[in-house]
Order: structure tokens, then C-alpha cells, then sequence
């Protein structure tokens, strides 16, 4: 079954990736021209890719952990899932910024500073912006492995200011809001199981994952 | 139901009103959901029938009275307000009530009252609220002198219906120059009394909720401005609105908040 998987994971090519990242935008684009966003259809573009975002990053955060206790490898897709978060994060700020700010600079920036969970957020993004800049293979061979690796552990940064942006954003914590969040807590968690968990063989007891 | 009908009133703006669909679809309600669309099903579960509000506390005639009662065919105006949430969206809506100064006057209050309370329905069995999240029954208050106001109503239609369910059927609070949520739904008690009542969201986030709530651009809500709003019905790229003071009801209510610091008494 995992060697099946596997197989089927290796002949999934990264374009495909992109075709399915790209379908929520898709939907989003249909749903708005056909007038089917509801009553207000600014916060419903601005929340669903702010959601889309938070779910291609869960995605990404998943494929270790899939990896490590079902032993499925979708590594080589990771990079894909990871810069399509990016891409909606982009795509959440901007229609923060056009749709729902009105392009209302200085209320928006005096905002970021005063308002915690815009600075979750904006932290977050950040940090993406600086992992989608460094995603390519040359820039793995110009910074060298342990460097990279040491800067892309700040995605785990990123997924908890994530979810605190999310929390924090409403009235009261969101039901939904919390799910995530928790989901996140259990990708991060797995993380600190000794490495082997889980293997018949066992492992080396000592060395925590990355 | 059938029709309503409410005079024009002197007190109704001259701007737009947003369309029945609009204001019919896109509301809080958290006895019925934690999004804006979800009470528009939800609270069709709403029993509505046989209606009684109960009047008491410091008042010379505690009763209990039907919505006929205290919002007669004859007595309904029409009042075209603006709407402005603390969640920094704005609305227009033409209510349809009566004003509640006179239905007070009628109960007749002591002379130790200097507040009013009011409490919402709380029937877990046909509402949906998610379970723990917040403490029911819903409950607002506001200053005597604030109740007594000709702006302030008690509502029990909009454009020429009765209130659909999800709006605060069948009998509302409306106070236009706060923040919506002071404007308390499908109330069941109003208690004269003379101790300022907590409201539901204060008693939740003090710092967040204050007892007035009145529309203030000067005031921020500690999470976001309250300098601008976003009109709904406005379309994708009609950008904000700057908020007005007391919602544009300044020369109506100013006069009640002399002396008082409106940044302490948020």
C-alpha cells in the first residue's frame, strides 16, 4: 500500500500541483463574477484566500509527518505546496489592501502596528516572502543545506503566527479558527517525536527531527 | 404575516436604504450562528407566536404585554436608519416600530430608576448556539435618559414585513448612534432599574465592550479602527467610509454625554 502510494506520489508531477493549487482561485474568480459571494462580497474574497493560504501551508507542514509515520513521500511536492501559500498570502493582502482598506494607507500601516493581529500576520508573511524568495535549488546551493534548512524551520514560526492571526482576528476565538490552530499544534508536535517513531526497526533515540 | 405599515418620520435619514435581501441576509445573531449567513436559516426555528415582554423593576405598573400591545398597528413609524457595527460595516435600514420612550412612560418609572435593561430570548431548543462560547440569555442596557431619546426604538418590521426572524423578531431594540450590538434582539424582559446593567459583550471583554458604545471615530476598538467603515451593497471597489461621530446623530444625542470623557466612557 505505502510502496503504491509512493509510486503513485512520484509520478505526480509538480506542474499538477499548480493546476490544483490554482483551482481555489479559480472557484473564487467564478463565484465573484457570478454574484455568488453573499451579501458582502469584500470579506468573503479576503477571508477564503486568507483560508486557501492556511490550508496549502497546513499541506506543506503535513508532507514530514506523512513521511515520518506512514512513509509516504510527497517531499519533491513540498516546495509547490509551500509557494502556492505564499501565492494566496499575497493574494489576501492584496485584497485587504485594495478591497477592504480602499487603498487608505495610513490607516492601514497605522493599523499594522497597533492591532496584534495584524502584526501576526504581517510577521508571517514575512517570513513566507523569505522562504518563497529562497526556494529555489540554486539558492539551497548558494546559502548550503545547513543554513537553508536552519532559515526554513522559521516556517514553523510562520504556521503559529498564522493561526494566532486567525484566533485573534474576531470577536471571539472562531470554532474553525481553533480547529486549525490545533491541527498546526499536532503537525508542529509530531516534529519533536524521537526520530523512529513509529518504525519497526526503531531508530536513532536521541536525534529530534527537523 | 400580513403587511406593516409605519409613518414617514421627521428622524429617518435621507440615504438609501440597502435592499431587503441585504439586510435579511447578513446579520449577528449568535444565538443562531457565528457567521453573518447562517441565522437566516437558523432562526427560522424561532418560535414567535404568543409573544409576551415582560416590563418590570422600578416602574409603577410591572406587566407582562404582547408585541400588539406595545407596538400597535396604529402607532408604527417608519424610521429609515443608519446601521453601523462595531466590526466597522455600516448599513441602511427602514425599521419599522414605535419609539420606546412613551412604552416606559406608559409603565410609568420611579423615580430611582436611572436605567434599563434588556434581555433577549435564550431557548437552547431552537437556537444553535455553539455551546459554551458565549453566556446567554443575550443581554444590553442603556442610561434611562438614552431609552427616553426620540431617535431610540423598539422595532418589529423593516421595509413594509414584519421582522424576519434572523433581524430580532418579532420586537427589537434600536439605537442607531451606538454600536449594533447594543441594539439587543427578540426581547423577552426590559427591567427598570437603578444599577447600570452589563451587557453581554461587555461582561465578555471589558476592555473591548464598553457600556455606551457609542459610534466614535476617535475611539478605536483595541483590534481595529473604528475611523472608517465599509458600506455593504456598496460593491467590490467602493473603498471606506469615514465614520461620523454618534453614527451622524450627533445633534440628536451629544447633548446627553456633557461632561463625560467619551474616550473612559467607551
Amino acid at each position: 500500500m505505502t510502496r503504491w502510494l509512493n509510486t503513485q506520489a512520484r509520478r505526480v508531477p509538480e506542474w499538477a500541483v499548480w493546476l490544483g493549487g490554482a483551482l481555489p482561485l479559480g472557484l473564487l474568480i467564478f463565484d465573484t463574477l457570478r454574484q455568488r459571494l453573499g451579501v458582502d462580497p469584500v470579506a468573503a474574497i479576503e477571508h477564503r484566500l486568507g483560508r486557501t493560504a492556511i490550508y496549502f501551508l497546513i499541506a506543506s507542514l503535513a508532507v514530514t509527518p506523512l513521511l515520518r509515520l506512514a512513509k509516504v513521500n510527497l517531499v519533491p511536492l513540498r516546495r509547490a505546496l509551500g509557494l502556492l501559500a505564499f501565492g494566496y498570502v499575497v493574494l489576501h493582502i492584496t485584497a485587504w489592501v485594495v478591497i477592504d482598506m480602499g487603498l487608505r494607507w495610513e490607516q492601514l500601516l497605522r493599523d499594522i502596528v497597533k492591532r496584534p493581529y495584524l502584526l501576526f500576520g504581517a510577521g508571517a508573511a514575512l517570513i513566507l516572502l523569505a522562504l518563497a524568495l529562497t526556494s529555489s535549488a540554486a539558492a539551497i546551493r548558494r546559502m548550503g543545506g545547513s543554513a537553508w534548512k536552519r532559515l526554513h524551520r522559521l516556517v514553523y514560526v510562520a504556521a503559529v503566527l498564522t493561526s494566532l492571526h486567525w484566533l485573534s482576528v474576531g470577536k471571539v476565538w472562531h470554532p474553525e479558527a481553533k480547529f486549525w490552530g490545533f491541527v498546526v499544534l499536532v503537525l508542529l508536535g509530531v516534529r519533536l517525536l524521537p526520530r523512529g517513531f513509529g518504525s519497526r526497526r526503531g531508530g536513532n533515540k536521541s536525534v529530534a527531527i527537523q | 404575516a400580513a403587511a406593516l405599515s409605519g409613518k414617514a418620520s421627521k428622524l429617518s435619514t435621507d440615504a438609501t436604504p440597502n435592499t431587503f435581501e441585504e439586510i435579511s441576509n447578513y446579520n449577528n445573531y449568535i444565538e443562531f450562528g457565528n457567521d453573518k449567513t447562517t441565522p437566516a436559516t437558523n432562526a427560522q426555528r424561532l418560535k414567535t407566536e404568543g409573544w409576551t415582554v415582560a416590563i418590570d423593576g422600578l416602574v409603577d405598573h410591572p406587566g407582562t404585554y404582547s408585541v400588539d400591545q406595545i407596538a400597535p398597528e396604529n402607532a408604527l413609524e417608519q424610521r429609515i436608519y443608519r446601521l453601523r457595527c462595531v466590526e466597522a460595516w455600516s448599513m441602511v435600514v427602514p425599521w419599522i416600530g414605535v419609539p420606546l420612550g412613551p412604552v416606559l412612560g406608559k409603565a410609568g418609572p420611579q423615580s430611582a430608576a436611572k436605567f434599563v435593561a434588556f434581555e433577549s430570548a435564550w431557548r437552547p431548543d431552537e437556537m444553535t448556539a455553539t455551546p459554551g462560547l458565549y453566556q446567554f440569555p443575550y443581554r444590553e442596557g442603556l442610561r434611562l435618559d438614552e431609552a427616553m431619546n426620540p431617535l431610540t426604538l423598539l422595532a418589529t418590521g423593516l421595509y413594509d414585513k414584519p421582522m424576519p426572524k434572523q433581524n430580532g423578531a418579532p420586537i427589537r431594540l434600536i439605537v442607531p448612534w451606538k454600536y449594533g450590538f447594543k441594539s439587543i434582539k427578540s426581547i423577552v424582559r426590559i427591567t427598570l432599574t437603578d444599577k447600570q446593567p452589563v451587557g453581554t459583550w461587555q461582561a465578555m471583554q471589558p476592555s473591548e465592550y464598553g457600556f455606551y458604545a457609542n459610534v466614535n471615530p476617535a475611539v478605536d476598538h483595541p483590534r481595529w479602527s473604528q475611523a472608517t467603515e465599509r458600506v455593504i451593497g456598496a460593491g467590490l471597489f467602493a473603498g471606506r467610509k469615514d465614520t461620523l461621530p454618534f453614527n451622524g446623530y450627533g445633534d440628536e444625542v451629544a447633548s446627553l454625554y456633557t461632561g463625560q470623557d467619551l474616550a473612559k466612557d467607551y
